[in-house]
């Protein structure tokens, strides 16, 4: 697994694409921080960012990934290798060089800004993980996708309705159901709603860092002890972990029942 | 010759007499000939002063009624031994300096202080540590007076029996300042009380407020500090206060608040610095404020709206990282905001006079999602609530169309 | 060698294979035969583990490949359309695959024999057909795997490099190898093929050698002879 995904891993990093992605983090990063000169300000832009777009590029990468590099799949299906490592080796190979891309991306920029001597810098870090667990999250559900569907334009048009439906789609259903239930008890039942959305997950950490004063003013005990202790940082990480390991498992046992 | 006068003539021969007769220092220690200060009180005469030697004295129920300045030397320890309150104060011009005064008795029916003044004039409080407390400083009808660097440390668990920390009752023109009040109900309590001035003190980790007025009017508070406390800052019902360079920070909860203003007329809200309170300013019925140079960071709402507030104007201030910057519960505005800095600001300066083109909108269709259904706090920042805010921004229905700022900074002050 | 025992398998209502027997045990060049859809591709990739079978028994050199993918070592394969990732080089391909079998193979000489020195340094990406299928002949041949499966090897291929994919073929059957050709040329088949297996509707319709095929269907000439199977079949 490790050979492949090394060589899946260079395969991309050399690619156009992820120079572009890298690109696109480079030239926000900088643009955010020293046109802006604002740190506090940059990090929230980027954290709305990352939560929206981390998602569509994993999307749309994985898919891409698996249906462009078919055939070589099928060279190396031929080749005395576990099915599942050679799936799960593309799947990381994508996974990381994305997040190495948005890590590198915006780490450059905000080091050379002097973010150590900053107290941004958790903030910032947790940007990191978040892009980083959006990115394995997403590009797990896309090769997902990429795996049931043959037709490869069946696949991206799913990719981008999982998008769709998770960025926005979700969100609105949910405060709509919100809203018609008002009269009932809903915070446990909001908090578990955001546990089946990764991005809804995502912004969970981001919002305990920048509006817990507000997150505070709720007056629900579930809510105070999610937002007001570790616990809802716990969780959501555990959530998140999760959602990384539930379809990575998936890969793994329909890469092993698949024809090709 | 009317009561009034009486009493000038009256003081001005107690001055007198001060001033002739050779004040003496009255000495209290373990190996003294007064061994406790109340004893010291009973011999000393008007204008002497009582030095009060490093020790620990078991009393309580000390009564001062003629003018005398009690010094503490390193801290002397006044045990009240939990059995009632420690020292009143029922003469003018007394001076308390320097004591260390504990274990005050916690009582349900009468308000035990550490130090109570009661219709005195011209006290002065001082140096003066309270520890295991229930009241602290209680000033009674009394007037021109001054708490100056006290340091009171409550270990209040419950708001029914815990006291508050400087408490002001019908008493004017006193100033209290560099005090440092925490853990007790309420850190300062004004009730009644005009023509205060509270400066410099640090009120912090209080169950209750950090600093509360009731019906007191033309007080100035200037450069204190509020953290942590259960719900803040409370203002409320007077007219006329002052509030310059106070820094509000870290008031998290339910109810909590930088500032709570209710039925406040008239008053000016400048320079302050509120720092990640639930609610920066919680304003509930209050008429002709001006609130200008102050900082709103990274609040949850830096200024909430609750019923008719009118005529209040809104300048110069830096909002910045605030979850919502505004939340009104009217469709009704007749508040005027401009020249505000605003981080959330998206518009652009075309002809670069330092003023955006397009008016700020501080309102959010969120916030008003969320006063109805408080649960929907959860999907802030989420694309789909931006997509909600940037239509109501575009055409208002449910938020005050003329509630904007016609005039928000491009760059913070 | 391989041994193939009530093979069954369908894509959704499509049922492809039909209980295929077969066993393999001779050396030398088997080409397996049949119209579009009999199945030729899925056989071959059940063989190779590709696509997992319904049900029946299928196992090489004795051992079921049922969750196994070490048999495959045995195994050399030539896929039919030679596709790579458009950002490796050639020589990057070739030392790659080398990696992942962990074995030493002898790439220079195809290289050589191939002419594919000048493209070493090139991006997949950038080959035309031809080229992809010699680097892809390369890789599939490069190693000494006693069972080598060839699907479609002449597509895209000039006649120069024909002749060399004729002579490296017999040279393989002479050290003594079992080889698997799917083919669309029938005149390749004829002189290369020491054996048919002729599928038709998922099963194995003709087994033997050319001369029984020919004597079968009464004909002389080899594609008359693949026609007349399909017309006794339709008569």
């Amino acid at each position: 697994m490790l050979k492949i995904l090394k060589y899946s891993f260079f395969d991309l990093i050399r690619s156009r694409w992820s120079y572009v992605y890298l690109l696109f983090y480079l030239g926000l990063g900088s643009v955010l921080l020293f046109l802006n000169n604002d740190l506090s300000k940059a990090v929230i832009t980027l954290m709305n960012v990352i939560t929206i777009l981390v998602p569509l590029i994993g999307t749309i990468f994985g898919v891409m990934y698996y249906y462009n590099s078919k055939e070589f799949t099928e060279l190396l299906l031929a080749q005395p290798i576990k099915r599942s490592s050679i799936f799960i080796g593309q799947y990381l190979g994508v996974a990381l060089s994305l997040s190495m891309s948005l890590i590198i991306g915006l780490g450059i920029p905000f080091a050379l800004y002097g973010l150590f001597q900053s107290d941004e810098i958790w903030d910032f870090g947790l940007l990191l993980v978040t892009g980083t667990f959006l990115t394995l999250i997403f590009t797990a559900l896309a090769f997902n996708i990429a795996l049931y569907n043959e037709n490869k334009i069946k696949g991206f048009s799913y990719a981008i309705l999982l998008w769709l439906f998770m960025a926005v789609i979700y969100d609105g259903l949910f405060l709509m159901s919100l809203v018609a239930f008002q009269s009932y008890p809903l915070d446990s039942f909001s908090i578990g709603a955001t546990m089946f959305n990764p991005i809804d997950l995502s912004r969970i950490l981001i919002l305990l860092k920048l509006d817990i004063s507000a997150l505070l003013g709720y007056t629900g005990a579930v809510f105070q002890k999610f937002f007001g202790t570790g616990f809802g940082l716990l969780i959501s990480i555990v959530a998140l972990s999760l959602w990384v390991v539930l379809p990575v498992l998936n890969i793994y046992r329909k890469s092993r029942k698949k024809d090709f | 010759m009317n009561y009034r006068n009486l009493h000038i003539i009256f003081l001005l021969i107690t001055l007198l007499v001060n001033a002739f007769a050779k004040a003496e220092t009255i000495t209290v220690c373990a190996s003294c000939q007064h061994t406790s200060l109340s004893n010291a009180i009973t011999a000393a005469q008007a204008g002497d002063t009582i030095l009060v030697k490093k020790g620990t004295y078991k009393e309580y129920n000390i009564v001062v009624d003629k003018p005398l300045t009690i010094k503490g030397e390193n801290f002397p320890i006044i045990d009240g031994e939990d059995k009632g309150e420690i020292i009143r104060i029922v003469s003018d011009n007394v001076t308390i300096d320097g004591l260390f005064i504990i274990n005050v008795g916690t009582s349900y029916t009468s308000d035990h202080a550490a130090i109570r003044v009661v219709r005195s004039e011209h006290f002065l409080i001082q140096n003066v540590v309270l520890e295991k407390l229930f009241f602290g400083i209680y000033i009674e009808k009394s007037n021109n007076g001054k708490v100056y660097h006290n340091k009171v440390i409550g270990d209040a668990q419950d708001e029914y029996n815990s006291g508050n920390g400087i408490q002001l009752w019908y008493s004017k023109n006193v100033e209290v300042s560099n005090n440092i009040v925490q853990k007790v109900r309420d850190g300062i309590y004004l009730e009644f009380s005009d023509d205060i001035l509270i400066k410099d003190n640090v009120s912090t980790n209080n169950l209750r407020y950090g600093l509360h007025f009731m019906f007191s009017n033309d007080d100035v508070y200037t450069n204190n500090t509020f953290e942590n406390n259960g719900a803040g800052v409370a203002v409320m019902f007077s007219k006329r206060i002052k509030m310059f360079n106070n820094t509000f920070k870290k008031n998290w909860g339910t109810a909590a608040f930088g500032i709570l203003l209710k039925e406040i007329n008239d008053a000016e809200i400048k320079d302050n610095l509120f720092e990640e309170n639930t609610v920066a300013i919680n304003i509930e019925g209050s008429n002709r404020i001006v609130y200008s140079g102050n900082d709103f960071i990274r609040n949850g709402y830096a200024i909430k709206v609750l019923g008719a507030c009118y005529n209040n104007t809104i300048e110069k201030n830096n909002f910045l990282y605030n979850s919502f910057d505004l939340s009104y519960n009217s469709k009704l505005n007749d508040n005027v905001f401009r020249d505000n800095y605003w981080s959330n600001y998206t518009g652009y300066d075309l002809d670069k006079d330092g003023v955006g083109d397009v008016p700020f909108r501080p309102v959010k269709l969120f916030s008003y999602v969320v006063n109805k259904t408080p649960e929907t706090i959860i999907l802030m920042r989420s694309l789909f609530i931006d997509i909600i805010d940037f239509s109501e921004k575009v055409s208002p229905v449910f938020t005050p169309d003329n509630l904007q700022d016609l005039t928000p900074k491009m760059t913070r002050y | 060698m391989i041994h193939i025992e009530q093979l069954h398998k369908k894509f959704g209502k499509n049922k492809v294979l039909k209980g295929v027997d077969l066993d393999i045990n001779s050396k030398g060049i088997i080409a397996i035969l049949g119209p579009n859809g009999s199945g030729k591709t899925t056989l071959i990739k059940s063989i190779l583990g590709m696509v997992i079978p319904d049900s029946g028994v299928l196992s090489v050199n004795g051992t079921s490949i049922k969750k196994n993918s070490q048999y495959r070592d045995q195994i050399d394969y030539l896929p039919q359309i030679a596709n790579f990732p458009a950002n490796l080089k050639v020589k990057e391909l070739i030392a790659m695959i080398k990696d992942l079998r962990n074995r030493p193979g002898e790439d220079h000489r195809l290289i050589q024999l191939f002419k594919l020195e000048p493209f070493l340094s090139k991006k997949l990406g950038n080959l035309s057909g031809g080229t992809k299928q010699k680097v892809n002949l390369v890789l599939a041949l490069m190693f000494d795997s006693p069972i080598i499966i060839l699907d479609e090897p002449t597509t895209g291929l000039d006649p120069i490099a024909l002749i060399h994919l004729k002579e490296l073929i017999s040279e393989e059957k002479v050290k003594g190898k079992t080889i698997l050709i799917t083919s669309h040329i029938m005149s390749f088949v004829e002189e290369m093929a020491d054996e048919i297996v002729f599928l038709l509707e998922g099963k194995v319709y003709f087994k033997g050698n050319i001369g029984a095929l020919k004597s079968q269907t009464e004909t002389t000439n080899f594609e008359q002879a693949i026609a007349n199977l399909l017309t006794q079949e339709n008569a």
